[in-house]
């Protein structure tokens, strides 16, 4: 047997990303949200799983890229594509912004302390954002309508979630083999030693939130064109749902591979619909239920468990 | 904004108003508090799930008085039903992350958190509910400052509870060996103290203090499902701010909190005021990081 290398992975899923939206047209707004939740896994990782940073607050981005862009196309007055390309971008530059002033702020603080930090974050932004009439208080706002003709839409959130999971995959993995995502790993495995050894850990750890931050606000402006409609608490700043399933898919997976949030992200997101479908009314009742089920008992991730066997089967051969 | 806090100046009863209504509040805050300095004391967890135990509190004294019941009955019996659901809940759960990774613990009760909100939500529907507790209010300096009489009874039992804590810590067995645990696990367990019933104790009678916090809420407020994360959030910042082991600081932090949010919520509007006590937690937390920074020491 050939070892499957990243590459062949990638094509097959490259593969089924371009297809599978014209084989199975009744599933591409599921295949939009899993390029979504593959975004969230990925970008939570590079903190939690990378750098041992758990942050419960980086939803904040992704509400930031909605926002931006909904204000953008609402008050910009220009044609469809110019108003969310210059909403995207506004996003980015904000979310990034908000990642250097929070990050430099937040991120010298340690563990649990860090945690309940964050999400004290992403929840001031959702109670901000619901009581701000500007952009729509309580109330959301609503998305102009996609020009294209009927059906169009779905395909184009599609395919461009699937662009910036894709771009967000291979420049972590580009990242994780540099300097940089060792030094990332220094810092999770002992932040003082790594400060002795000359690191500048502060930027480090800055620069790599700013990095996420600019993947979900971009995620963030496509979402909230593809739903057409946001929340300030259940869209935007979703922290009880989005904000806790990017945490919990890069955990499923295996926090800190580079395989395991996408993983992750595809289990836990067929699990999802499968509540969805077959337990209605009882889904979030059993996704919380799934959420302490998954870290009680099986912290270590699909790819941890693989490794753990590996090594079982290995120790036993020798 | 500027509008209400010039109100404040020329009509200074009203501030006087709105200050002692937020210590009368501030007293359920510092109960639930309590119980999360207790857990985190002696457990070494944070417990995210605090809030929703103060939320289902409420609700056993909302079921209480449906069932006709003088409201009063539902402290101590939300008290006792919560000890029950704390005890089921720390020897099916939480037992499993107290030797763990901090993370995992917060992600676990967390989980929980979510859990139990659905619950309610199922159970008791999504709707703002609240109990008259049928004692009306008192007036004060010619009727320009009006106090519930039930906040004054769940401030009067907050401290009450408190002192009772701080007794019962320092002089009944379990509350010595709760202690002793704090202190070392492994030396109490070699002087037979069996830690595992001390950590469920102490966890049980967390959940007893959030349940008779939040019998006193949905007298003198209001609950619904969701509302448990600012209750966790604030038992967070009070024990930040206090302390693990110091009661009294407990009590004056949690009156402080309550005095500063209802403040708060008066002059930002009622639509911020969970903003600001999340906002006013970052914001704490930053500040004793920049504390600790400048001595080359991290928050621990």
């Amino acid at each position: 047997m050939t070892k499957l290398s990243d590459w062949h992975i990638m094509g097959v899923l490259a593969i089924a990303g371009l297809g599978l939206p014209f084989l199975a047209p009744g599933l591409i707004t599921q295949l939009s949200f899993l390029w979504l939740m593959v975004i969230f896994a990925l970008t939570w990782d590079m903190l939690g799983g990378r750098m041992g940073y758990n942050s419960f607050g980086n939803i904040l981005f992704f509400g930031i890229g909605c926002y931006a862009a909904a204000v953008v196309q609402r008050d910009a007055g220009l044609p469809y594509f110019e108003a969310l390309a210059l909403g995207l971008a506004l996003g980015a530059v904000l979310a990034v912004a908000a990642a250097l002033l929070f990050g430099a702020a937040l991120l010298g603080i340690r563990g649990h302390y860090f945690a309940i930090g964050t999400l004290g974050l992403g929840i001031t932004a959702a109670e901000v954002a619901a009581g701000w009439d500007y952009v729509g208080a309580g109330s959301g706002m609503a998305l102009p309508l996609f020009p294209g003709a009927l059906g169009q839409r779905e395909f184009f959130f599609c395919f461009s979630l699937f662009a910036v999971a894709i771009v967000c995959f291979l420049f972590l993995r580009w990242l994780y083999g540099t300097r940089f995502g060792l030094a990332l790993n220094a810092i999770r495995d002992d932040q003082d030693k790594a400060d002795a050894m000359g690191l500048r850990t502060t930027p480090i750890k800055v620069f790599a939130w700013c990095i996420a931050a600019f993947f979900l606000s971009i995620s963030g402006g496509l979402a909230a064109n593809m739903i057409g409609f946001i929340d300030p608490r259940d869209v935007a700043f979703a922290g009880a749902t989005f904000g806790v399933w990017m945490v919990l898919m890069a955990i499923l997976g295996g926090k800190g591979t580079l395989w395991g949030p996408v993983l992750g992200a595809v289990v836990f997101h067929i699990t999802q619909e499968l509540f969805w479908t077959y337990l209605l009314g009882w889904q979030r009742v059993a996704l919380g239920l799934l959420i302490v089920v998954i870290v009680v008992f099986f912290p270590q991730g699909i790819m941890g468990w693989i490794a753990e066997r590996r090594a079982a089967r290995e120790g036993a051969a020798s | 904004m500027l509008d209400n806090l010039l109100l404040f100046v020329q009509f200074p009863p009203l501030a006087v108003d709105v200050v002692v209504n937020g210590l009368l509040i501030g007293a359920i805050f510092a109960l639930a508090a309590y119980g999360m300095a207790l857990v985190w004391g002696v457990l070494n967890i944070v417990n995210v799930v605090q809030g929703e135990l103060v939320v289902l509190g409420g609700y056993v004294t909302f079921l209480l008085v449906q069932w006709g019941m003088p409201p009063l009955i539902g402290v101590p019996v939300s008290a006792l039903v919560m000890f029950g659901v704390g005890w089921v809940l720390y020897r099916a759960i939480v037992f499993r992350v107290v030797d763990r990774d901090i993370f995992i613990s917060i992600l676990a009760t967390f989980g929980l958190a979510i859990l139990i909100q659905q619950l309610a939500n199922l159970s008791f529907g999504a709707d703002v509910r609240s109990v008259d507790a049928g004692l009306g209010p008192l007036h004060f300096l010619d009727g320009m400052v009006t106090v519930a009489w039930v906040k004054l009874i769940a401030f009067v039992l907050a401290l009450v509870a408190g002192a009772s804590l701080w007794f019962f810590l320092r002089h009944a067995r379990l509350g010595q060996a709760i202690r002793a645990t704090a202190q070392n696990p492994r030396a109490a367990r070699i002087l037979g103290i069996d830690t595992g019933r001390v950590y469920a104790a102490t966890y049980a009678l967390n959940a007893a203090l959030c349940g008779a916090a939040g019998s006193l809420a949905v007298m003198a407020w209001t609950i619904h499902p969701y509302m448990g994360l600012p209750y966790t959030v604030r038992s967070f910042m009070v024990v930040v701010v206090a302390g693990v082991g110091n009661v009294g600081a407990v009590v004056a932090a949690g009156l402080g909190l309550g005095a500063l949010e209802n403040v708060a919520g008066f002059v930002l509007g009622t639509e911020f005021q969970i903003a600001f006590v999340f906002a006013l937690m970052v914001t704490i937390l930053v500040w004793r990081h920049l504390r600790a920074a400048r001595r080359r020491e991290h928050l621990k």
